[in-house]
């Protein structure tokens, strides 16, 4: 069985962002790019299905700029067999990232797709989902963990009340959760290695997919910036400002 | 047109948030006219139908009772709200982890891109979400004729319940051979809903053990609070998945939220900024924490907690 993950370039999660001064959008010059924290897990799971026999194959697609090669190549130091890269410059928004998405998936035929849940600069949690309607498989979302058995996947997923386990047919889309695994650090020789591993460049004409635009961002504000308060010195210091200025307990 | 909501609801109940996202839609009807249609789909809703038709503002409740729909799986509910969409401007849903799984599936079926998490109602059009972690405001404008929205429930005020608008019955029964239930594990807490709670306390990795959230409980009886949690102490087991407050956890906003050795990375303060009044508990008294909480307790948790329980 073959395994395909998406992988996207996103803002590391340690950076603080900052809005532009022109509200058009927020700064990312010079800022420290990194692999979306979700789609490593996605990575790690596929590798680890390959080291169990599970997955013959791990391709790993991205779809931006030039420097998100930099990403796939960071897949390919962490055991993935080869790359694609659907090149593009401009804003993608999910529901056309989705499409992209089909096509590879029509091309490769997988019998698993990984995703993260969500990117950490869009926040939208939405593009697995949407792959999943576009190509007609069922869907996983928010794995803590993916079982594969015969025909069908087991999956284990995080919900608001707790943990729920659903069985999907196979090929199927899953998307990952923080919980699914602890995604390993590539060592040196990988990364070496890495490089001499195949990635293929291909435009979304190439793949007949029209980039469209629904959704305008008007502006990007930043939000209204708490006030760090006071320092109590005691318990009941805090008991008596709670009761008594901020009136939230009595 | 109308627009339709989707009820968020499980254990037989309405779940609150619904109260909350009936009320963004009235902020759409307000600007752009229409009638608000709820749809409760699952099997044996009939008792949680009752609940929803008290809702303000709600014209008609809807009603899908089959068995396809029990444990609300994405893919019979994408498809059957794809089967009534067409009656509609707007389709709505919390952004519960329901919401998230269904919603964009449904946008894919009609084409449309749909947008998650909204903050605010600008007009029948526009939307106010938040992006990097809540640390900007995106305010975006959606040219589909079908607006796909998940709205966070704490961002708009419940609407009221005195209404009893009329419930009817929908047929459409699809067909689902791609996926099924296996099981769940449900938590169980006598304690209110955390993202709907007047007070929370939560515990970070700073609590040391699971054992040690015990120390949240007497305090947390005596407030009538949730519990949460931060994201490592959710990895290191001390308590389950669903506490987790932050980015990709529950948002919470209550009155009063109480972080107890929790250090106040950003994808936690994500989840809970928006609370009125913040308190903070850690003995580092460089912690971030501090930089959002109206009234900092610097010191070791295991001295404070006993002696708050106790004084309050
Ligand atoms: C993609 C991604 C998503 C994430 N999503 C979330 C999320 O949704 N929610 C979330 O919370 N995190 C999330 N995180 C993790 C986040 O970055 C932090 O790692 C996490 O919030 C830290 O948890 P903590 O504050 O409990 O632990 P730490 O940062 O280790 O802080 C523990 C604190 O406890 C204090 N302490 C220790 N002992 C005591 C004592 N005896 N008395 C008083 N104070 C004490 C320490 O001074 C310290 O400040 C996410 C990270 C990533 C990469
Ligand atoms: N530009 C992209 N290239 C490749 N994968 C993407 C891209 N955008 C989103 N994804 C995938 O979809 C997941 C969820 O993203 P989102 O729906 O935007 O929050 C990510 O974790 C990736 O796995």
């Amino acid at each position: 069985m073959k395994v395909l993950v998406a992988v996207k370039r996103v803002i590391d999660y340690n950076v603080k962002i900052r809005v532009k001064a022109d509200n058009s959008d927020v700064d990312l010059t010079n800022v420290k790019m990194a692999m979306n924290p979700f789609c490593e897990i996605a990575v790690e799971e596929a590798v680890r299905l390959k080291e169990k026999g599970v997955a013959s194959e791990v391709v790993v697609v991205t779809i931006g700029p030039k420097a998100a090669q930099e990403q796939l190549r960071t897949a390919l130091a962490l055991g993935a067999d080869r790359a694609l890269h659907i090149e593009t410059d401009e804003r993608v928004e999910a529901l056309t990232v989705a499409k992209l998405l089909k096509r590879v998936v029509d091309d490769e035929q997988p019998g698993l797709t990984i995703l993260g849940k969500q990117a950490i600069d869009s926040d939208n949690n939405q593009t697995g989902q949407m792959l999943a309607a576009l190509t007609g498989l069922a869907q996983g979302t928010f794995a803590s963990k993916v079982d594969v058995k015969d025909g069908t996947v087991d999956v284990t997923r995080e919900i608001d009340g707790g943990l729920q386990t659903v069985s999907l047919k196979l090929p199927a889309i899953v998307t990952t959760d923080l919980r699914l695994n602890e995604p390993r650090y590539a060592k040196l020789p990988d990364i070496m290695k890495a490089k001499k591993k195949p990635l293929d460049v291909k435009t979304p004409a190439e793949l007949g997919v029209e980039l469209v635009a629904k959704l305008t961002q008007l502006k990007v504000e930043t939000p209204a910036e708490r006030q760090g308060g006071i320092k109590v010195a005691s318990v009941d210091e805090l008991i008596d400002k709670l009761k008594n200025d901020a009136k939230v307990i009595s | 047109m109308s627009i339709l909501v989707l009820a968020d609801h499980h254990d037989g109940q309405l779940a609150g948030a619904t109260a909350h996202v009936v009320a963004a839609a009235q902020q759409i009807a307000d600007a752009d006219g229409g009638d608000i249609d709820l749809l409760v789909a699952g099997e044996n809703v009939g008792a949680i139908a009752e609940q929803a038709a008290k809702l303000d503002g709600v014209s008609r409740v809807r009603v899908a009772d089959n068995g396809v729909y029990a444990h609300q799986l994405a893919e019979p509910l994408a498809d059957l709200l794809a089967a009534l969409a067409d009656d509609y401007s707007h389709i709505l849903a919390s952004a519960s982890t329901t919401g998230k799984n269904v919603l964009p599936r449904l946008a894919a079926l009609k084409d449309v891109s749909p947008l998650s998490d909204i903050l605010s109602v600008e007009s029948a059009d526009t939307f106010k979400r938040p992006i990097y972690a809540g640390n900007a405001i995106a305010t975006v404008q959606s040219a589909e004729t079908l607006k796909v929205l998940s709205v966070r429930a704490t961002a708009f005020d419940a609407v009221g319940e005195s209404n009893s608008a009329p419930i009817d019955t929908v047929d459409t029964v699809v067909d689902n051979r791609l996926s099924s239930f296996v099981g769940e594990e449900l938590a169980q807490s006598e304690r209110p809903e955390l993202g709907g709670a007047r007070v929370v306390i939560s515990g970070g990795r700073g609590m040391g053990s699971g054992d040690n959230f015990k120390l949240l409980d007497g305090i947390a009886d005596k407030l009538g609070a949730a519990i949460g949690a931060s994201r490592a102490a959710v990895d290191a087991g001390f308590v389950p998945n669903d506490m987790q407050v932050g980015q990709t956890g529950k948002i919470v906003a209550p009155e009063l939220y109480i972080a107890v050795g929790i250090s106040g990375a950003i994808q936690h303060l994500a989840g809970m900024k928006d609370s009125k009044v913040i308190v903070a508990i850690n003995k580092d008294e460089e912690a971030p924490i501090f930089q959002v909480a109206d009234y900092g307790l610097v010191g070791d948790l295991f001295q404070i907690l006993p002696e708050l329980e106790q004084k309050l």
